[in-house]
């Protein structure tokens, strides 16, 4: 299993437990969905299935690197998407890709191979002139994902990638990163909102600090629909 | 071209070029020395006598004086200008995409500082060759060997400024450097006024200055715009911008910090 593992997790904010002894995989090639409302503890797994945070115990692993032990191999790796944009908005949509190939030691015609390759993949290459702060929201994302997906990682983490954008976009890109996981990607998919996972994908249900429910979407749905479903688990508004 | 340099290539170009597309930030941080040396430094030329003290070999003019304190206050304010791009940075979360590259996060940090310094001497001599317009002039080779000053002191504000910006949690709490970190330092510095000349005043002003790594950050400056190394304010400056590096990296270390929490 190289895709994602994470192993005994806690995290504490002083004495708030963010995390409780979370434990889930996630195999090579599969898309999983993190769903949980807001506050339940996904941008803190984010935060350190990215090294943002260290957790004083439990072990993480991606594509079969150790995030303690090996943090470069692992993050080099490692593909993300964060909630808030990481653009500059001053700089072109190929400036950004430049500096954030550079940031993964890509310069020269590798580098402008891969970003011609990312942004064509994503529909953005007639966009790569414009600054960031002419795109809006769809493209930015896109851009967003495009940068993710640079160097090439096996595995793409996205938190709540689809906040803020319209129906059609949203789809859009939820699609494109189930087709990702098809092409052999390993995708964590964070979001609360039960629209974006389909049956077949992998599900992890997180709240109050703890994983409720792991499986497949539609094992852990039953006859319920995933909504009513998540709303029982949870008792929030999904 | 290794991935270490090619990184700090890119982190230093997109420093130029958000510095570019910050015009207004060029303007301030010349106007702000500008009006010092301009307005202040004419206005208090007779009010305070200055004896010969080195690096002068003669009497000197107030204005030639406070040329190398505002080359300080140039890199001073530089540090902590970039201190609140990093909070902004870590609001907005580029700094995340920063610090979850496989590279080391020294190294990610130490390109950072360099960008920024490198963007503070351009202003600093920018500064110069404006005070040399109004016929404020240096040692021809001083403004070669004052570079290599610039740079340790530079680094050593921007260092403070990394390590602050570890620690300031968001950006509306960035006035209170401005009236606990950047005031201070300047006034309580050798910037305005010879350090015997705070000691006719005050033992433990005079004393509180001549602890103030600023101060030596400007002496470093003063003599090595006269061609001349004073190796006190040198070892100062390089202690100084040893602790703050490291412990910005301590404020930095993923297992420490919060850096990720805001979202």
């Amino acid at each position: 299993m190289n895709g994602l593992e994470a192993q005994d997790l806690s995290y504490f904010y002083g004495t708030k437990r963010a995390l409780d002894n979370v434990s889930f995989s996630v195999p090579t090639g599969t898309f999983c969905a993190l769903l949980g409302p807001n506050g339940g503890g996904k941008s803190t797994l984010f935060n350190l299935l990215t090294r943002l945070f260290v957790a004083p115990d439990g072990q993480i692993t991606i594509a079969g690197h150790d995030l303690r032990k090996s943090p470069r191999a692992a993050l080099a790796q490692l593909g993300i998407v964060f909630q808030q944009t990481t653009l500059d908005l001053d700089l072109t949509v190929q400036q950004n890709l430049s500096y954030f190939a550079a940031l993964h030691g890509l310069s020269g015609r590798a580098a402008q191979c891969r970003i011609e390759s990312a942004l064509d993949q994503l529909d953005m290459r007639e966009r790569a002139g414009e600054k960031a702060r002419a795109l809006n929201g769809g493209h930015r994302r896109r851009t967003e994902i495009a940068r993710a997906l640079l160097h090439d990682p096996s595995v793409l983490l996205l938190d709540e990638p689809t906040v803020g954008l319209d129906a059609a976009t949203r789809a859009s890109i939820t699609d494109y990163a189930h087709g990702l996981a098809e092409d052999g990607k390993t995708i964590l998919w964070a979001t609360h909102l039960t629209d974006e996972v389909q049956p077949n994908d992998d599900l992890i249900i997180l709240h109050q600090a703890r994983i409720l429910e792991t499986g497949k979407a539609q094992d852990i749905a039953g006859d319920m629909s995933l909504q009513d479903r998540f709303l029982a688990l949870t008792g929030t508004v999904a | 071209m290794t991935a270490y340099l090619t990184s700090l290539r890119a982190i230093v170009l997109r420093e130029a070029l958000r510095f570019i597309h910050q015009r207004e930030r060029f303007v301030a941080a010349l106007v702000r020395p500008l009006v010092w040396l301009l307005v202040f430094a004419a206005g208090f030329r007779a009010a305070l006598g200055l004896s010969i003290i080195p690096p002068y070999q003669t009497y000197i003019t107030y204005e030639t004086y406070i040329v190398p304190g505002l080359c300080g206050m140039i890199l001073l304010f530089n540090g902590m200008q970039s201190s609140l791009s990093l909070v902004y940075d870590r609001e907005m979360g580029s700094m995340k995409l920063l610090l979850t590259s496989p590279l080391p996060r020294w190294w990610l940090l130490f390109c950072k500082l360099l960008g920024s310094t490198t963007i503070s001497i351009l202003q600093v001599y920018a500064f110069l060759a404006i005070a040399a317009a109004f016929d404020i002039k240096m040692p021809v080779w001083g403004y070669l060997t004052v570079l290599p000053a610039l740079i340790v002191a530079g680094l050593m504000l921007g260092a403070l400024g990394l390590l602050l910006s570890s620690f300031i949690k968001q950006l509306e709490n960035f006035a209170g450097v401005m009236n606990f970190v950047i005031f201070p330092m300047f006034f309580l510095s050798s910037a305005l006024y010879p350090l015997w000349k705070m000691a006719e005043s005050s033992e433990l002003l005079h004393d509180i200055c001549a602890f103030n790594p600023f101060t030596h950050a400007v002496e470093l400056i003063r003599f090595a715009l006269y061609v001349e190394v004073n190796g006190a304010a040198l070892a100062w400056t390089v202690l100084a911008a040893t602790v703050f590096a490291a412990a910005a990296l301590v404020g930095y270390d993923p297992a420490r910090t919060r850096i990720g929490r805001r979202g």
